[in-house]
């Protein structure tokens, strides 16, 4: 599934790089700590976090994530924003908690990656 | 200028083996009753603008009526039969789990126009057709080589073109303690620098979680650092070093969820005591140093040829 499609029925905020919205998802990941999503994560995964600082986009970036959802409406500060765009990060948001997301993920028929 | 052709071939049989039948199927499947009368039919195939569809009974497929069901009817005066006695019942179908090579050789064996897509429980899931095909691969391709466009740099010769019995290129990058805004900057740059080079994929993805790892420790627990990465076409060695203050216990460190992070490093995410064994697991030799007061030295081996092959992409 696309990403754009994943957006489009989960109801999603596209707030980084909507260029990447094209990229055909292969999985999901979730977790808040960065070393497990180091080991677990694969190429073209969505990332859900709750997690809102800077070093998520070195994370996805490094690991060629699909995207990144920041979950429970937390807002991206300014760098979050910066780096992401610059390096081509695709960060969603929403104000959902990171259950009920990927409850809608699951839905959708994205699946866990391990 | 030869060869151009042939590589593009190339990359389009690698991407029917990659993708599947599922990527590229239409999901959206319109479909007749096998109690329709063929002009109910000619009215769906009008309508859609589309040349033949699945018959469905009871919701279970029961063969494909094409335009050239229809044509036959026409011309025998049978526009109020139905469906189910004009139809062909042998069906042809796709597995949506199968690669995209099967349906390429499918549509050369028969010739049809499209063909049903099932999943494994022989229900229909979508329905493909050559042009469904054609628009997947495109998309992909041009996926691809947005993402490739790094290879433009084409230093993946360098080795090639270095005269020498043994040739290592070496590059170093200062890691500052504290800034977190900037951590990770290194691995990146050392994964860009690495992909340019052409290594395989998986080699970077392990080269740079464990050079991640390492760039986090530093920032997390020193005031400053270096990694110094010696690249080779056969392995990667990097160092990971720093000033201070040190680990008293390796072998503690080395236990994964063992952490003396404080609070608010964890609640960045960081901290959780899996930084050291996720090094581990991503190399293929592994040494840790450090003496209190001095510094740690962190050396991590991954060779490039984890599958036989040679690591580096060829071209």
């Amino acid at each position: 599934m696309k990403l754009r499609e994943i957006v489009a029925a989960a109801g999603l905020t596209v707030r980084t790089a909507s260029q990447r919205l094209d990229i055909e998802v292969t999985g999901g990941y979730a977790s808040d700590l960065l070393s497990c999503v180091l080991a677990k994560a694969q190429k073209d995964n969505l990332w859900v976090t709750l997690q809102a600082h800077p070093n998520i986009v070195a994370v996805a970036s490094l690991l060629d994530l699909a995207g990144i959802v920041v979950t429970e409406g937390k807002e991206l500060n300014a760098s979050t924003v910066e780096k992401a765009n610059e390096q081509g990060v695709c960060i969603m948001t929403t104000k959902h908690a990171t259950f009920t997301i990927i409850c809608e993920l699951a839905e959708l028929g994205i699946r866990g990656v391990d | 200028m030869e060869k151009k052709p042939i590589q593009e071939v190339t990359k389009l049989q690698e991407l029917t083996y990659e993708l599947t039948v599922g990527h590229a199927m239409s999901p959206k499947v319109i479909t007749v009753s096998s109690q329709d009368t063929m002009a109910q039919f000619r009215e769906v195939l009008r309508v859609n603008r589309i040349s033949g569809t699945p018959v469905v009974e009871d919701g279970e497929m029961v063969g494909v009526v094409s335009i050239e069901d229809l044509i036959k009817a026409l011309a025998t005066g049978e526009l109020n039969a139905i469906v189910g006695d004009k139809m062909c019942q042998h069906v042809e179908t796709l597995y949506a789990d199968e690669p995209l090579v099967r349906a390429v050789d499918k549509f050369a064996r028969f010739k049809f126009g499209r063909f049903p897509v099932v999943d494994r429980d022989g229900h229909l899931v979508g329905i493909i057709t050559q042009g469904n095909i054609m628009h997947t691969l495109l998309r992909r391709l041009e996926v691809d080589y947005r993402e490739e466009g790094i290879h433009r740099y084409r230093a993946s010769h360098i080795f090639e073109d270095i005269i020498a019995d043994e040739a290592a290129l070496v590059f170093g990058y200062r890691i500052i303690g504290r800034d977190f805004d900037r951590a990770g900057a290194a691995s990146g740059n050392l994964k860009t620098t690495l992909s340019r080079l052409g290594f395989n994929p998986r080699i970077i993805r392990r080269v740079a979680i464990a050079t991640y790892e390492g760039e986090i420790n530093i920032v997390v627990y020193t005031n400053g650092g270096e990694i110094v990465a010696e690249v080779r076409p056969d392995r990667i060695h990097i160092e990971v070093l720093d000033n201070g203050p040190g680990i008293p216990d390796v072998d503690l460190a080395m236990q994964p969820g063992y952490s003396t992070a404080p609070d608010w490093v964890r609640e960045m995410g960081f901290g959780a005591g899996m930084g050291l064994p996720n090094i581990k697991a991503c190399s293929d030799q592994m040494k840790l140093e450090s003496t209190v007061g001095v510094g740690t030295r962190l050396e991590i081996t991954i060779y490039a040829d984890e599958t036989g092959e040679h690591g580096r992409r060829e071209g």
